[in-house]
């Protein structure tokens, strides 16, 4: 049986790795993915200057050869921040979404196989949280945690619990009528059993896909919340942070508010493009 | 249709008790004595004492709700701690900003979103198609906030088109509008695009070139209708989303919209503008959701029998 489904699986993986090299957009977005937790680990050593120490006397200077990407208002090197910044996001989008995978898709794995009463409290408690759109849930639950980097992360989580729990839930709901589930039970396989050794492992393929698109809201989300002064705080190299302050320089200093964004946006734009990669080649029924 | 109407209202108040409620508890999950918080730092003993009994902070958390939610439907949010004056007269006033905001946004979202998608689904893989799936993925990828910096560099500082900021005339929207939309465009271009593309295949529309109906017909009469029923979820649920989102282009802009306002609340902890903005951001997303069903059971009958 083991033998069996070990075959399986190492085929599988080979099969949606060989779907996923043919798929060109993937591979660009796997590629600044891939870039962007390089920088993130290694800041400390390719950064060229630490992040936080200034030079007052070369405030807000345009790129040069010894600040590649200029200086900020108060002196510092625009390159070193923006690097630094990717440790701070990429910390931010792990625990994130951490989180709300752990939780959502519990919750999702609960409410599905169980049903009933508990699974209706689930999904209007999720309903609960979606009835705030988009960003304003985050902000809603700074409301009540108050700004900082810990709460941020715990705000940008709770925000995409229910993204996971609805489908997770939808998942197990589908897959729990099959008749390898039934064939469990038949064995006497008791619930926990089914849950984590049947349900989980034939639910990864959308759980997989979310995580990669949730790792791109989730830094929308948190570099715009940071941008409001709601999350990370100055002088922390927090991309929305910088260019909430590079905002007052934005005509002597355009630049200065021009990295920082073009940051978020590639990796934003890495992670859609391997999450969209990954969702054709895992799941090629679902392409349009 | 009736009955899924009510059906679906119904669904509405749990959702809307459980909003409440939330909001009910946000004075309660902040650390400190309600009383106090509503006072404000430097009040006297006596004004905090007067506040705990006229909201009746002083009773059982239950009775606090039931205060909490017989003011709240009669148009009573408290006062704003910072300027004293009736939450709901701040509220009213920002709020129909934002709403106003949001409308031009979808409006120029829409008609980009629309038109890009119809064309690149007729046109697929042509240059115009690759062009626009694109900049689809650049709207989705770039923060709003940034956008709309970037905006205001060129058109209003650089091309001084546009003001930069502030609020009066519809110019004075037309930039903060772009920005807040960038995002909702792509997502209604790319679902337009799949749309089309999937009922240009159907089997009706080659009868109706096989008819012999003119190919301007046969797209915008025949496919495009049927191909709309999906994007009108899209739409409505955009157009939701850019009432949260709205925060952030009104930051960029410096305009008083209620995203603005409910920022500005927690930073003064201002308790009764926030909940008011949290309950009213909330009430209203719900319902517009709420629309958009009853809108798509309206235009596709399989719905409402499910």
């Amino acid at each position: 049986m083991n033998e069996i489904k070990g075959t399986k699986t190492i085929s599988q993986t080979a099969e949606v790795w060989r779907r996923l090299k043919r798929n060109r957009a993937a591979m660009m977005g796997g590629m600044i993915v891939f870039l962007f937790v390089f920088v993130a680990i290694l800041a400390p050593w390719i950064s060229p200057y630490p992040p936080n120490e200034g030079d007052l006397s070369k405030r807000l200077k345009p790129p040069s050869k010894e600040h590649l990407l200029g200086t900020d208002a108060l002196g510092r090197d625009q390159l070193s921040r923006v690097i630094f910044g990717a440790r701070i996001s990429l910390q931010i989008q792990v625990v994130a979404v951490f989180i709300a995978l752990i939780i959502g898709t519990l919750l999702g794995m609960v409410g599905g196989y169980y049903g009933g009463t508990f699974d209706n409290l689930i999904m209007r408690l999720m309903d609960i949280l979606l009835a705030f759109p988009g960003i304003f849930l985050a902000i809603s639950i700074i409301a009540v945690l108050g700004p900082g980097l810990n709460n941020l992360m715990l705000a940008a989580g709770i925000y995409s619990i229910p993204q996971f729990a609805r489908i997770v839930r939808g998942s197990v709901l589908s897959l729990k009528e099959k008749e390898f589930i039934e064939a469990a039970r038949a064995v006497g396989e008791n619930d926990l059993n089914i849950l984590f050794r049947y349900l989980l492992p034939n639910s990864m393929a959308p759980i997989i896909i979310q995580t990669t698109l949730r790792m791109a809201t989730v830094l929308l989300t948190a570099s715009g919340l940071s941008f409001l002064g709601l999350g990370v705080q100055p002088p922390t190299p927090e991309w929305g942070a910088m260019l909430s302050t590079a905002r007052a320089y934005m005509i002597t200093a355009p630049h200065v508010a021009t990295v920082p964004g073009l940051a978020i946006m590639l990796v934003v734009m890495g992670f859609n493009l391997f999450g969209d990669g990954l969702r054709d080649s895992l799941d090629p029924r679902l392409r349009d | 249709m009736g009955r899924y109407i009510f059906k679906r209202t119904l669904m509405l108040l749990p959702v809307l008790l459980g909003v409440s409620l939330v909001s009910f508890s946000l004075l309660h999950m902040v650390p400190g004595d309600p009383a106090e918080l509503l006072a404000g730092e430097e009040a006297n003993p006596e004004f905090i004492r007067a506040l705990r009994k006229e909201y009746g902070l002083d009773q059982p958390l239950y009775i606090q709700y039931f205060h909490f939610i017989s003011h709240v439907v009669r148009g009573d949010f408290g006062i704003s701690i910072r300027n004293r004056e009736p939450v709901i007269k701040l509220l009213k006033e920002r709020f129909l900003f934002t709403l106003q905001l949001s409308f031009l946004s979808i409006l120029i979202a829409g008609s980009i979103g629309l038109v890009a998608g119809v064309i690149s689904a007729t046109k697929q893989y042509s240059l115009f198609d690759n062009f626009s799936m694109v900049g689809a993925l650049f709207g989705v990828s770039m923060p709003i906030f940034w956008f709309g910096l970037l905006l205001m560099l060129v058109f209003s500082v650089q091309l001084r088109w546009f003001p930069a900021g502030g609020k009066g005339t519809i110019l004075h929207l037309i930039l903060p509008a772009i920005a807040l939309g960038a995002a909702s465009s792509a997502v209604i271009a790319r679902m337009t695009r799949a749309s089309m593309l999937e009922v240009i295949r159907q089997d009706y529309i080659r009868t109706a070139r096989a008819n012999g109906l003119r190919e301007f017909i046969v797209i915008y009469k025949h496919a495009l209708k049927n191909a709309m029923i999906p994007v009108i979820t899209v739409f409505g649920l955009e157009f939701g989303y850019m009432l949260g989102g709205a925060v952030l282009t009104e930051t960029v802009f410096s305009l008083p919209g209620v995203g603005r306002l409910m920022v500005e609340g927690i930073f003064q902890r201002d308790y009764p503008i926030v909940q008011g903005s949290m309950l009213l951001v909330a009430t209203t997303f719900v319902v517009v959701n709420l629309l958009t069903d009853i809108a798509y059971a309206f235009f596709d009958p399989k719905i409402r029998y499910e």
